[in-house]
């Protein structure tokens, strides 16, 4: 479907279009007539909300590690897990298939997220060497997942609505779930603050190169 | 989809650009089934299909039937010896208790019960007059936006994998039961897939537009 030199964007075209309903508009437009969303050719601020949720969601993140995300009390015992340590302990178990699941629900999927998340805030800067297309897949794998984070959240909950046995046992949620909470949805606000079609549009930095290249091939 | 060289004049409404890349095109909708991608960013820009409307209408219905009735059932019951306790979804929600907690507790209600409801009752308010061929409701346009708005943060399948991973946590420590509200929560997951796979956005917006 590649044709090659026949792409163009609105923007390129002296158009803006409305991201919620892709219609085109004549630039200058603010407020999309067909659907009300309000439009803008590029948010200029947007990196800087991509950085700022970054930057609040990565602090939030720091005490959902280390602070207790659930303490359980039962006849015998009384003990306080943090996320790692919760799975750590169900593999113990021999329950792989759940520590697994939450290491890479509330650990890798987390770390990763705000890894990518950064690398194309910056690549929009600063150009980079992986293909357009790879970063916009990435970008979408980052949208897609980051919802799915909450998971952890959801299952202190569950457990300690549940595990309410007077004497016998109780499960009561540990500060890291708050935290947790918090960090899913400034990362999922700060994935959602990046434009995309930033992606797209060419990089100042190849910019810069080919007009020197021909610059160079002039006085040559 | 095929690039275009826009001609000044040229009718923009004709027009489409790629929300994730800002390629433009000339909108030319496929036959049902058939779907239009973005040539750059392979983003999926038209997709129409027969009878989408009154399916997701079905669906939109059944999501908030389900997830009213699995809020009020009990959702799992746990037993061990004498003694047991049974939690409905309403009850997980608020089992954040104190302080800061509360807070979080009303989101976790909005993310697993509220807003997959709201945006149901939303998609069926913008949908009905639409497919019986009525003229769109009064701010049906404002209605759309929001529950698309809404999408990410409708987490009621998350929710659904939550429990399977609560059950085999809590499994050695007491005996568990599946209750009502288990299975119409599995359901939901499901449904949740179909009806984001159904919906042609493009296909909304210009009938909304008439």
């Amino acid at each position: 479907m590649e044709i090659p030199g026949g792409v163009r964007s609105a923007r390129e075209a002296g158009l803006v279009a409305c991201q919620r309903c892709t219609r085109v508009w004549p630039a200058g437009t603010e407020v999309c007539d067909r659907c009300g969303h309000t439009i803008e050719s590029r948010d200029h601020l947007a990196l800087q909300k991509v950085w700022a949720w970054w930057v609040v969601g990565l602090a939030c993140y720091v005490p959902a590690n280390v602070l207790p995300m659930l303490s359980t009390r039962t006849l015998v015992i009384q003990q306080e897990n943090t996320i790692v340590g919760g799975a750590v302990e169900l593999a113990e178990h021999g329950n792989w298939g759940v520590a697994i699941v939450i290491l890479v629900a509330s650990v890798l999927i987390p770390m990763g997220k705000f890894a990518v998340i950064a690398a194309l805030a910056m690549s929009v800067r600063h150009g980079s060497s992986m293909s357009r297309i790879r970063r916009q897949q990435l970008y979408e794998v980052v949208e897609y997942i980051g919802r799915w984070s909450m998971i952890d959240v959801f299952v202190v909950a569950l457990l300690s609505s549940l595990v309410q046995l007077g004497a016998l046992a109780a499960i009561v949620p540990g500060p890291a779930s708050l935290y947790f909470a918090l960090s899913v949805i400034f990362t999922m606000l700060s994935a959602q603050s990046f434009d995309s079609r930033m992606i797209w549009d060419p990089d100042a930095v190849v910019d810069k190169q080919a007009r020197a290249a021909e610059l160079r091939n002039r006085a040559g | 989809m095929h690039p275009t060289t826009p001609i000044p004049g040229e009718d923009l409404a004709d027009l489409i650009a790629c929300p994730k890349c800002d390629a433009l095109y000339k909108a030319s909708e496929p036959a049902s089934m058939e779907r239009a991608v973005c040539a750059r960013c392979h983003t999926v820009l038209i997709a129409p299909r027969k009878g989408a409307g009154m399916r997701l209408i079905a669906v939109s219905l059944t999501v908030v039937i389900l997830v009213v009735a699995a809020t009020l059932f009990p959702f799992l019951t746990i037993r061990i010896g004498g003694a047991s306790h049974s939690s409905s979804v309403l009850d997980a929600a608020l089992s954040f208790q104190g302080g800061l907690f509360f807070a979080l507790a009303l989101a976790v209600a909005a993310l697993i019960v509220f807003i997959p409801v709201l945006r149901a009752l939303l998609m069926l308010y913008v949908l009905v007059p639409i497919v019986f061929d009525r003229p769109p409701a009064r701010g049906a346009k404002a209605a759309f936006r929001m529950s698309e708005d809404l999408r990410p943060w409708s987490m009621a399948e998350i929710f659904a994998i939550g429990c399977a991973v609560a059950l085999v946590k809590v499994a050695d420590l007491a005996q568990v039961e599946f209750g009502p509200a288990f299975y119409m929560f599995s359901v939901l997951v499901v449904l949740v897939i179909v009806q984001d796979s159904f919906l042609c956005r493009y296909s909304v917006w210009k009938s909304l537009e008439a």
